[in-house]
């Protein structure tokens, strides 16, 4: 099992003629996931990488009986491509764009209250069940199959513990990516309550940063509602108030909130061990399988 | 982006918000001329994206012309808080008998815009916050149908306004809500909004910060833009693009993705070291980029080891060490020692380009971080 996407998965690229749209869409095919379209206005009917483009997403869902969409929507169009498919039959949707407008996302977020479609991002890196689909810009080859659950702000840094993970023999279940603005579609608690209802994953690694309370909540939810084990990692515990640390949500307030402190207190309160170092995460979670 | 206060009361001036007289003056002189017309009692206040600005000394009321000249001659020039101030507003001084707040931001949590009045204005509203937070009504706004008149009047009344101003009020939030929407506004806020013993309102002070993500949209906002720098540094990273931070350390940190590269940084301070900036070269690097987020780290004078850590997505492994290379192969002598470590795409490739004699190299982060703080220690002593 795993969480949200997998074999059975029909993805259309949004924005497939472009750059990053084309470049991203070849590797997701080759790394064995189903994209079956592509939708970009005034396109239609032409083909990339063999895979037939639209020109709405309604339209390539319908024709494709895809289910799922990958927004490379420059930041301009981004809000648009995303109410497009939140509006269309697509059940997921993964926004990579970064430099989305705040207020529009905060117009996306509301109209995201009123449909069942879920949002990932923007500004993140994507999700990927290894072995089974990928849907974003994850480097495929870092990930193996198993039974840890991941999820981060961050992209790199998703990296940096999947490969430790991975080179210790760990494998994961699905990663989530869940991206670093301040507002965003799928937060952790959303994320932690999809692995808490998978039967294979037996462990989860959160990985959070400074700036907002999203970790705060997750650390409720944890102590809450959650069986399943946590280990988390918190980045920025060196950030100076008042700097935003490149993410657009990455910063502490001058009022002190959001600080890397609040959220590891948070989360050891709920009994998640929060390393100090990347390789410590890997530990806890070998201690845990 | 922020807006200075008399850029942001311009804005407000032309939506109809009432605002003090005043006049832009770079020069005593010109301050000088500037109380002529405007009157006395008159503030002088600093021009400069900081806060705190009275508390610092960059605001002062002058109540004759000497005193004018005087607190022209300190403020133009002086240093507040790193920035050097080179303009002041001149305004009319307001006499008032009551201080209020309003503003509007994004709660980040709710995903939700929310409007905010408060009956103590004049000060810090963030220690208000804190100290008595129901000093503060707030309305909660859907961003899909702005703020209807009803919730800025309920705002108003909720924070317990005098009834007399509480029309003119919930007026100027209404404003201030349509403005933040329009301009694609993070946040605007007035502080104080002052009310007189005639009964009349009056912005007294001005903020308005603008997404930078939607500056695409507003060219007319985008002129306005100044850009300060606290240092040279900050300056120079503005225009190779980088995100960079300067921090007071002395290990220099090159990385891709934020969160890794803050990882970097919290890795550094674990290990006993202390990092001297934060700098992300971001996605998709090439060899250029490299090139130049070196050159930034060598020309920080406190840096005495460099730690280059990258773990490529859409970063090349091969990209990265070719620039590496390339800044390096130009110097008699390296400047200051440079320890890699690459992971990722291309890494591989990267590790055979990479040239040896002239970085050292780890291949774990943790390893790669220690080593580089062991370094700048040696250099250090």
């Amino acid at each position: 099992m795993s969480v949200l996407v997998g074999d059975d998965t029909r993805v259309v690229v949004q924005g497939i003629t472009g750059g990053e749209g084309g470049f991203h869409a070849e590797q997701m095919i080759e790394y064995g996931t189903n994209v079956v379209a592509g939708a970009v206005p005034g396109k239609g009917g032409q083909e990339v990488h063999g895979v037939p483009v639209y020109d709405t997403v309604h339209e390539a869902a319908r024709r494709e009986d895809a289910d799922a969409s990958v927004v490379f929507v420059p930041p301009a169009f981004a809000a648009d491509a995303m109410f497009e498919a939140l509006d269309s039959p697509i059940d997921l949707v993964v926004a990579i764009t970064e430099g989305v407008p705040t207020q529009d996302m905060a117009k996306v977020k509301k109209r995201l209250s009123e449909v069942d479609t879920r949002l990932i991002g923007p500004n993140c890196p994507g999700i990927i069940t290894p072995g089974e689909a990928k849907l974003g810009i994850l480097p495929g080859n870092i990930f193996s199959s198993g039974n840890v659950g991941l999820v981060s702000r961050s992209g790199t840094l998703t990296y940096q513990v999947v490969d430790n993970l991975t080179s210790r023999g760990i494998g994961q279940t699905t990663a989530i990516g869940i991206g670093g603005d301040p507002i965003i579609g799928t937060t952790f608690v959303d994320a932690l309550e999809l692995f808490e209802a998978d039967e294979e994953t037996e462990a989860i690694v959160m990985c959070g940063e400074i700036g907002g309370e999203d970790e705060e909540e997750a650390a409720n939810y944890i102590a809450q509602y959650m069986d399943t084990p946590v280990a988390g990692f918190i980045a920025g515990r060196t950030a100076p108030p008042g700097k935003r640390m490149g993410h657009a949500g990455a910063i502490v307030s001058g009022s002190g909130t959001g600080t890397a402190e609040s959220k590891i207190d948070a989360l050891n309160d709920a009994g998640v061990p929060v390393g100090d170092t990347p390789e410590q995460v890997t530990d806890y979670v070998e201690e845990y399988l | 982006m922020k807006l200075h206060e008399y850029q942001a009361k311009d804005v407000f001036a032309d939506a109809g918000i009432p605002v003090p007289e005043s006049r832009l003056a770079t020069t005593v002189d010109e301050v000088l001329d500037a109380v002529e017309e405007v009157g006395f009692p008159a503030a002088i206040k600093a021009q400069v994206h900081v806060g705190g600005r009275g508390k610092a000394g960059g605001i002062k009321i002058a109540t004759d012309e000497e005193e004018a000249r005087e607190y022209a001659d300190d403020i133009l020039g002086m240093d507040l808080k790193g920035f050097t101030v080179d303009k002041v507003l001149v305004e009319a001084g307001v006499d008032f008998v009551d201080e209020l707040y309003v503003g509007v931001t994004m709660d980040r949590g709710e995903g939700e815009p929310v409007a905010m009045v408060s009956e103590q204005g004049g000060v810090d509203i963030e220690a208000v916050a804190e100290r008595d937070p129901d000093a503060i009504a707030r309305e909660h706004v859907d961003p899909a149908f702005g703020m209807h008149p009803y919730q800025a009047r309920k705002a108003v009344y909720d924070a317990g306004i005098d009834r007399d101003v509480a029309g003119d009020v919930a007026s100027v939030l209404t404003t201030l809500y349509d403005l933040w929407e329009e301009k694609d506004a993070s946040d605007v806020e007035i502080n104080p909004l002052m009310v007189t013993a005639e009964g009349e309102i009056v912005a007294a002070d001005a903020v308005m910060n603008v997404d930078d993500d939607a500056l695409f949209r507003h060219p007319d906002l985008t002129e306005l833009r100044e850009e300060t720098y606290e240092d040279e540094l900050e300056r120079k990273a503005g225009e190779y693009g980088f995100d960079y931070v300067r921090l007071s350390g002395n290990v220099g940190i090159i990385g891709n993705g934020a969160g890794l590269v803050m990882t970097t940084l919290d890795l550094v301070d674990y290990y006993g070291g202390s990092p001297a900036n934060f700098l992300d070269i971001g996605g998709g690097a090439k060899a250029e980029r490299v090139t130049n987020a070196l050159d930034m780290v060598f020309s920080d004078e406190n840096v005495d080891a460099v730690v280059f850590n990258i773990f490529g997505g859409i970063t090349r492994g091969d990209e990265v060490a070719k620039g590496i290379n390339e800044a390096l192969e130009q110097f008699d002598e390296i400047p200051k020692p440079v320890v890699v470590r690459l992971a990722g795409t291309n890494a591989g490739e990267g590790m055979e380009i990479l040239n040896t004699d002239l970085v050292e190299v780890e291949s774990t982060l943790e390893d790669a971080v220690q080593r580089a703080v062991a370094r700048a220690e040696e250099v250090a002593t």
